[in-house]
C-alpha cells in the first residue's frame, strides 16, 4: 500500500538553520493498516507526513504508493491518493465556501476538472446522508458558509472531504489536538469509525499516548528523524503508557521530558 | 439670480451628465469586475490592471483604426489583456516573483508596449468615420432619449452578458477551483488542484475583462493615451469596495455572487456620480485621482475604524481604569 525507503529530508541545507528532518526514514504499512505515530516535538511526525503527501521534494529515498514511486509527483497530483488532516482546523476547508461546495471540491480530488458544475443536483442528496451521519445537524446547513463553523464541526468535515472519495492513503497529523477533550474524543471516535467501514489505510500523529495505545493496529515512534520503535498486533494492543516512556528512554538514551506526552500520560481517552 | 435658479441649473448640468456617468461608471465597472476577480476571489493584489487597461485600449483602437470590424478589435483587447495577465501569472507562480512586485513589473512593461502600439503618446478616432460600439459624443441629453438611451443600454447590455458568464464560470469545476485556491491555497493543494495553474487563470482572465474595458473605454472616449490606465486600480477596488458595501447594507444575507459582480459594477456608476458631484461643487479636475484615493481610503477606513470603535484597547484602559479606581494602592502596599 505505502510504503517509504529510506527517505531523507534535511531544510535550510547549507544554512546556520540547518535541520535534518529525516534521517533515513523506512516503513511498509499493509493494505488495512492503521498506524499511530508518537514521538516528541520535532521528532519529525509532520515531516514524514508531510513528506508523504508531497508537500516539498524528498532529497532522497523512494515513496510507494500502491507499488507507483511517487517522489516525483507533486502535491495536487499525489492528492489523488491521499486523504488529509491537519492539526489546525482552518487549513483542511475553505472558510468562504459552502459546506456542500467545499464537499463538491473533495470529491473531484484526483479527477480532471473541467466546466460542468462544480455540483450537481444529485450530489446535494448523497451529502445530505453523508452529513447527517457526523450527527452534527451539518445536514441542514448545507449551503452555510464552513466559516461559520466550530473547530470540531470543521475537522468533522475535513475527515468527510478527505475519506469522500476513497484515499489510498489517509494522513492525520493531530486532527483532534486543537478541539477540547469531548469534541477530540468525538472526532477519534469518527476517525475510527470511517476508517473501519473504508477499511482505510491511515497514519495518525497523536501526543496522547493512550489514543495511540487504543486505536489502530500498529505504533510507530519516532525521535530526531527517526523511527526508533514499531509495534503491531498483539504486542501493540497490550502495550502501556509506561511501557512506551521507558521504550522511549531506552532507545533514544534520554527521558520523554515531553509536557504534551507526560500530560497526556493522565489522560484516558 | 436667486438661489432656485442656481439649484435648477445645477440640477439640469447634472441631469444631463447622468447617461454619461452612468455610461462611463458601467465601463470602468467592467475594470472593476475583473479586479473583484483577483483581489476579492483570487485574494491577489494585482497591480497589471493599470497596463492592461492601456493595452486594451491601444490595441482596440488601433484595430479599428485599420479598418477591423469593431467586435474583432474587442476580442483582440480581451486578449491582449489576458496575456498581460498571463505575464504577471508566470512571474509570480514560475519564477517566484511576489504577486505585488510581479503586478507592478508588468504594468511598467507595458507602458512601452502601450506606447509601441499606438505609436505615439495618444491616438484618437472619430466615431463620424469609425462604427465605434460606444461614443461619449452619443450620450448627450440633446440627443434624444433614443440615442442616449441606448447608449447606456449598450453598456448595461454588456454588463449583464459578463456577469452571467461569470457566474456561469465561478459556479463549473474549473471556478470552483479557482475559489478554493484564493481562499485556502493549502486545503485546494490537497483536495488535488494545481494551484499555480488557477492563480494563473484567475489573473488571465481578470486581465481579459480589464483589457476589454480598455476597449470599449478607448471607444467611448473617442481616443487611447499611453497614461490611460495611470492609477486604474483605485477606480477599480473604489468600484469593489463601494459595491461590496452597498451591496451588504442593501442585500443583507441575500448577497450572492450575481449580487456582488452587479453591485461591483454599480460601484463604477457610484463612483462617477460622486465624481461628477465633487466636480460640479467646484473641484479641479486636476485633482481627480487624488480623489479616488480618498475614496478609496474612506470606504476601506469606515469598516475598519466602526469595528475598532466597538473594541479598542482605549476603551478597554478606560473600562480597566474605572474598575480599579481605589483598589490598586491598597493592593500594593
Ligand atoms: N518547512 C520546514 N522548514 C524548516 N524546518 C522544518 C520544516 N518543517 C519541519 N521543520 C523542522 O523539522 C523538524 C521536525 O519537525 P516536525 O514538524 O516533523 O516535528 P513533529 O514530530 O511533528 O513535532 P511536533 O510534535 O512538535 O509537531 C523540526 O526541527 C522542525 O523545526
Ligand atoms: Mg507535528
Amino acid at each position: 500500500m505505502l510504503e517509504l525507503i529510506d527517505v531523507k529530508k534535511t531544510f535550510n541545507a547549507g544554512t546556520i538553520n540547518e535541520k535534518k528532518a529525516l534521517n533515513g526514514v523506512s516503513i511498509k504499512l499493509d493494505e488495512g493498516d492503521f498506524v499511530t505515530i508518537i514521538g516528541g516535538n520535532g521528532a519529525g511526525k509532520s515531516t514524514t507526513l508531510n513528506a508523504v503527501a508531497g508537500v516539498w521534494p524528498i532529497d532522497s529515498g523512494a515513496i510507494i504508493i500502491n507499488g507507483k514511486n511517487v517522489a516525483g509527483l507533486p502535491e495536487h497530483k499525489r492528492a489523488a491518493f491521499i486523504g488529509r488532516v491537519f492539526q489546525d482546523p482552518m487549513t483542511g476547508t475553505a472558510a468562504t465556501m459552502e459546506i456542500q461546495e467545499n464537499l463538491a471540491l473533495a470529491k473531484r480530488r484526483g479527477n480532471p476538472r473541467g466546466l460542468s458544475w462544480g455540483i450537481k443536483r444529485a450530489e446535494r442528496e448523497e451529502y445530505h446522508e453523508l452529513l447527517k451521519m457526523l450527527d452534527l445537524g451539518l445536514e441542514d446547513r448545507m449551503t452555510s458558509k464552513v466559516g461559520l463553523l466550530s473547530g470540531g464541526q470543521r475537522q468533522a468535515l475535513t475527515l468527510l472531504m478527505a475519506t469522500l472519495k476513497k484515499p489510498d492513503i489517509l494522513l492525520l497529523d493531530e486532527h483532534t489536538a486543537a478541539l477540547d477533550p469531548k469534541t477530540a474524543a468525538k472526532v477519534l471516535e469518527l476517525s475510527d469509525k470511517i476508517i473501519e467501514e473504508n477499511h482505510l489505510t491511515a497514519m495518525m500523529v497523536t501526543h496522547n499516548m493512550s489514543a495511540a495505545i487504543k486505536h489502530g493496529n500498529r505504533l510507530i515512534m519516532m525521535n530526531g528523524g527517526h523511527i526508533i520503535y514499531d509495534v503491531k498486533g498483539e504486542e501493540k494492543k497490550n502495550l502501556t503508557v509506561d511501557m512506551l516512556l521507558e521504550k522511549f528512554e531506552e532507545a533514544s538514551g534520554m527521558a520523554l521530558s515531553n509536557d504534551r506526552m507526560l500530560l497526556s500520560k493522565h489522560n484516558d481517552m | 439670480m436667486n438661489l432656485l435658479a442656481i439649484l435648477q441649473s445645477e440640477l439640469t448640468q447634472f441631469g444631463n451628465a447622468l447617461p454619461g456617468v452612468i455610461s462611463q461608471g458601467l465601463i470602468w465597472g467592467i475594470m472593476a469586475i475583473g479586479v473583484y476577480i483577483t483581489y476579492k476571489i483570487l485574494d491577489f493584489p494585482d497591480l497589471t490592471v493599470d497596463g492592461s487597461i492601456g493595452t486594451g485600449g491601444a490595441v482596440a483602437l488601433m484595430l479599428i483604426l485599420n479598418g477591423v470590424p469593431v467586435w474583432i478589435a474587442l476580442i483582440a483587447a480581451f486578449a491582449a489583456g489576458c496575456l498581460a495577465g498571463l505575464v504577471t501569472g508566470l512571474l509570480n507562480t514560475l519564477l517566484g516573483i511576489p504577486g505585488i512586485l510581479a503586478g507592478i513589473l508588468t504594468q511598467i512593461a507595458l507602458y512601452s508596449v502601450n506606447l509601441a502600439i499606438l505609436g505615439s503618446a495618444n491616438k484618437s478616432i472619430s466615431v463620424d468615420k469609425f462604427p465605434l460600439l460606444l461614443s461619449s459624443r452619443r450620450v448627450a441629453v440633446s440627443g434624444g432619449f433614443a440615442v442616449f438611451g441606448w447608449e447606456v443600454g449598450k453598456c448595461v447590455l454588456i454588463v449583464a452578458v459578463l456577469t452571467a458568464v461569470l457566474y456561469w464560470f465561478f459556479g463549473t469545476e474549473y471556478g470552483f477551483t479557482i475559489r478554493a485556491t484564493g481562499c485556502n491555497s493549502n486545503m485546494a493543494r490537497a483536495q488535488g488542484i494545481n494551484t499555480k495553474k488557477s492563480t494563473v487563470i484567475a489573473l488571465v482572465l481578470s486581465n481579459g475583462l480589464v483589457g476589454l474595458s480598455g476597449g470599449l473605454l478607448a471607444q467611448y472616449q473617442g481616443f487611447a493615451d499611453v497614461n490611460m490606465g495611470r492609477g486604474a486600480i483605485v477606480i477599480g477596488l473604489a468600484a469593489v469596495i463601494i459595491g461590496e458595501v452597498l451591496g451588504s447594507a442593501i442585500m443583507g444575507k441575500r448577497f450572492n455572487f450575481v449580487a456582488r459582480l452587479a453591485f461591483t459594477a454599480t460601484g463604477g456608476i457610484i463612483y462617477y456620480l460622486v465624481l461628477q458631484i465633487v466636480m460640479q461643487i467646484g473641484l479641479d479636475s486636476t485633482y481627480n485621482k487624488l480623489f479616488s484615493a480618498i475614496v478609496v481610503v474612506i470606504f476601506l477606513a469606515v469598516p475598519y475604524i466602526r469595528n475598532a470603535a466597538k473594541t479598542s484597547y482605549g476603551r478597554a484602559a478606560k473600562n480597566a481604569a474605572s474598575r480599579a479606581i481605589g483598589k490598586g494602592d491598597s493592593e500594593d502596599a
